[in-house]
C-alpha cells in the first residue's frame, strides 16, 4: 500500500527533517516501494520466536565504578556551532 | 624491483626492519602515487601528508631503536567514519564537514601506538549508507579497474586506495557488506570480523548492532596482520568481547585438507552475472583440489535477509542520527530563532537523500502502530536467520558464496533506484544480521571486472576464513592482478 502524503509528512515531522515539495513526492514513492519489499516477512511464521536485538550474545556488561577524568570542557565545546562561555548556546526552548 | 607503494605489509616490514628502506621513503612513494593517480581515483576525502611524514620519521626512530611491530612505518588510509584526533572526520556528510574529533577511535589509537603512518581519510557513502560511494556529499570515487564505474561502498575509498597502490592497506567499516562488497568490486581482500571482535569506540555510529570495523588489503596475509593489531577487548565499547588475543597470521601457511565447505544455493540469486557464477565454480574446484570438501547446503531464510536488514539498520540509524541536532557539533542552521525549525532545517540541509531516506524508513518502522509489524518482526526474522547459520555450521566449517551478485556497475546506473542498489548487498547482509565474520577474496574476472568470493564462518572463526582464503590465494594468481591506471 503506497504511503499517503500525510504519512510522509508525519514521518518527516517525527524525524525532525524538513522536506521540500519535491522530496515529499520522491520519498513517498521510494519509501512505498521499499515497504513493498518488506511484505515478504509476512510469510514467515514467527510465533513464539524470541527477537534478536544484537548478535553478539553479550548481556549487560558491568565494570568497577572508578573515578576518572572526562573530556576537558574546552574539548567538549570545540565543535560547538554556538557557544557562550562554558555553555552551548541554543535557541529558546521555553516560550515566554 | 617492486615499487615501494605496491609492497605487501610483510615485505614492507622486512625491508623496514632490515633498514633497506625507511618509512619516510615508503611513505613518500605512496604520496607520489597519490599525486599521480588521485585526480582520477579520488579515494581520499582528506589527505594528511604532513602528518604522514611526521609519523614516518617517528616510525623510523622506533625501527632504529628496535621498537614497534608489523605495521610500524607502513602507510594506511582510514575511512572517514573513524574519529581521528585533530583531523577532520566528515563521514562524507555536509553535517560533519567541519567536525574535528577531540579523540581517536580505539582502532586508530592502536595503529598509532604501533607507529602506523596515516595518509589521510577515505571516501565513503554518507554515514556509511550506500553501496557505491556515490552517496558521498563531496565527490564520487572511481574504480581503478574502470574509472567510469563505482568502487562499491560504503568503504569505496578504502578499496580503491589499496587497489590503486595509493595505500598499502586501509581500514573500512562494514554494516551490511561495506568492506567486502567494495573489496570484491576493486579486486582486493576485505574482512568483516565477528561482531564484538574489534572495538567500535570512535566509529561514528550507523547501526550499532551491525557495525564492525575491518581491514582492506592486497592480500589475505595483510588483512590478518591488520586484524592482529585492531582486534581485542576495549572497555570503552560495551559490546566488545573479552577473548584471549590470537595471532591470525600463525596458521596461514597450513593446508586446508579436510576443510568442510558449504555452498548455499540461495546465494546464487536470479540475475547473477554468469561470469560470477563461473568464477565461483572455478574457485570451488580449486578449493577441492586443495583438499577441501564441498557440499551444497540450504539457508532458507536468506530470502528474508534484505527486508530484515532494511528494517533493522534504518531503525538503528534513525535513533543514532537523532544526535545531529545542530547544537553540540556539526552543521547548524542559523537562519531562525525557532528551536524546532532550526533542527528541521539543520537536518534537511545537513543530510543527503539516502541518509534522509533511511532515517525516515527507520522512524516509520519504530513509530506507534508499526513497531510490531516491522521492527519486532524483523528482530524475530533475525533470530531465524541466525539459527539457520548455526544449523549449517554443525555440518560445515565455512560457507562459500559470491560476495555480490554483480560486478562494479557504471557510475550513475542505480542512483535513482534504491531497491536495486540495496540488492547488490544481498549476499553480504545476512552475515551482519547474524554477527558472523565474512571475508572477500579476489577469485577472477567477469568481463574484465574483478569478482570476489565470500567466505563466511561461525562466530570468531576468522582464523579458519583467513587460512582458507590464504590457501586459495596462494593457489591462484588473482590477488596479484593490478589495474592499469
Amino acid at each position: 500500500m503506497p504511503l499517503e502524503r500525510s504519512q510522509v509528512e508525519h514521518i518527516a515531522a517525527l524525524a525532525r527533517i524538513g522536506l521540500t515539495e519535491e522530496e515529499i513526492l520522491m520519498f513517498g514513492e521510494q519509501l512505498s516501494h521499499i515497504l513493498e519489499q518488506f511484505e515478504v516477512l509476512e510469510e514467515l511464521d514467527t510465533t513464539g520466536v524470541a527477537p534478536t536485538g544484537h548478535a553478539g550474545g553479550l548481556q549487560t556488561v558491568m565494570r568497577e565504578d572508578v573515578p576518572q577524568d572526562s573530556l576537558d570542557s574546552e574539548d567538549v565545546l570545540k565543535n560547538a556551532p554556538n557557544r557562550e562561555g562554558e555553555f552551548f548556546r541554543v535557541n529558546a526552548v521555553l516560550e515566554e | 624491483m617492486t615499487e615501494l607503494n605496491w609492497l605487501s605489509i610483510k615485505e614492507a616490514h622486512d625491508q623496514l626492519t632490515s633498514r633497506q628502506i625507511s618509512s619516510v621513503e615508503l611513505t613518500q612513494a605512496c604520496l607520489d602515487r597519490i599525486d599521480a593517480v588521485e585526480d582520477r581515483v579520488q579515494s581520499f576525502l582528506t589527505l594528511t601528508p604532513e602528518i604522514a611524514l611526521a609519523q614516518a620519521k617517528e616510525a623510523d626512530r622506533m625501527l632504529a631503536a628496535g621498537e614497534g611491530g608489523p605495521l610500524t612505518g607502513v602507510p594506511v588510509q582510514i575511512k572517514d567514519v573513524m574519529c581521528t584526533k585533530g583531523v577532520t572526520t566528515t563521514c562524507a556528510s555536509r553535517m560533519l564537514e567541519n567536525f574535528v574529533p577531540v579523540y581517536d577511535a580505539t582502532v586508530v589509537e592502536r595503529l598509532t601506538t604501533q607507529g602506523a603512518v596515516m595518509l589521510g581519510k577515505g571516501n565513503m557513502d554518507e554515514f556509511a549508507m550506500g553501496s557505491s560511494c556515490e552517496n558521498s556529499a563531496f565527490h564520487p570515487t572511481h574504480n581503478p579497474w574502470d574509472l567510469d564505474r563505482v568502487p562499491g561502498g560504503s568503504s569505496g575509498g578504502a578499496a580503491a586506495s589499496v587497489a590503486s597502490g595509493e595505500a598499502i592497506y586501509a581500514l573500512g567499516s562494514d554494516t551490511g557488506g561495506s568492506v567486502r562488497q567494495p573489496a570484491a568490486f576493486c579486486g582486493v581482500v576485505g574482512l568483516k570480523p565477528t561482531y564484538g571482535l574489534v572495538s567500535r569506540y570512535g566509529l561514528i555510529a550507523f547501526a550499532s548492532s551491525l557495525d564492525q570495523i575491518g581491514p582492506v588489503g592486497r592480500s589475505v596475509a595483510d588483512c590478518a596482520t591488520v586484524l592482529n593489531a585492531i582486534a581485542g577487548h576495549d572497555p570503552r565499547d560495551a559490546t566488545s568481547v573479552a577473548r584471549e588475543p590470537q595471532d591470525y597470521t600463525a596458521n596461514l601457511g597450513q593446508n586446508i585438507k579436510g576443510m568442510r565447505l558449504g555452498v548455499p544455493e540461495e546465494y546464487f540469486v536470479d540475475g547473477m552475472e554468469p561470469g560470477i557464477r563461473k568464477a565461483i565454480d572455478d574457485a570451488l574446484a580449486t578449493l577441492e583440489g586443495l583438499g577441501a570438501s564441498v557440499r551444497p547446503v540450504s539457508l532458507p531464510t536468506t530470502r528474508y535477509a534484505l527486508a530484515c536488514y532494511y528494517i533493522i539498520a534504518p531503525s538503528e540509524c534513525s535513533a543514532n542520527l537523532a544526535r545531529y541536532d545542530g547544537v553540540k557539533y556539526g552543521y547548524s542552521y542559523q537562519g531562525t530563532t525557532d528551536m524546532w525549525e532550526a533542527m528541521e532545517k539543520t537536518r534537511e540541509y545537513g543530510f543527503g537523500p539516502e541518509v534522509t531516506r533511511r532515517v525516515m524508513l527507520g522512524t516509520y518502522a519504530l513509530s506507534t502502530g508499526y513497531y510490531d509489524a516491522y521492527y519486532l518482526k524483523a528482530q524475530q526474522a533475525r533470530t531465524l536467520i541466525r539459527q539457520d547459520f548455526e544449523r549449517v555450521f554443525q555440518d560445515v566449517d565455512a560457507l562459500v558464496t559470491p560476495t555480490s551478485p554483480v560486478t562494479a556497475f557504471k557510475i550513475g546506473a542505480m542512483v535513482d533506484d534504491p531497491v536495486q542498489m540495496y540488492l547488490t548487498d544481498v549476499c553480504t547482509l545476512p552475515v551482519n544480521i547474524a554477527g558472523l565474520p565474512g571475508l572477500s577474496v579476489p577469485c577472477g574476472f567477469s568481463d574484465g571486472l574483478p569478482v570476489g568470493m565470500q567466505l563466511i564462518g561461525p562466530h570468531f572463526s576468522e582464523e579458519t576464513l583467513l587460512r582458507t582464503a590464504h590457501a586459495y590465494e596462494s593457489a591462484t594468481q588473482w590477488s596479484q592482478a593490478r589495474a592499469a591506471l
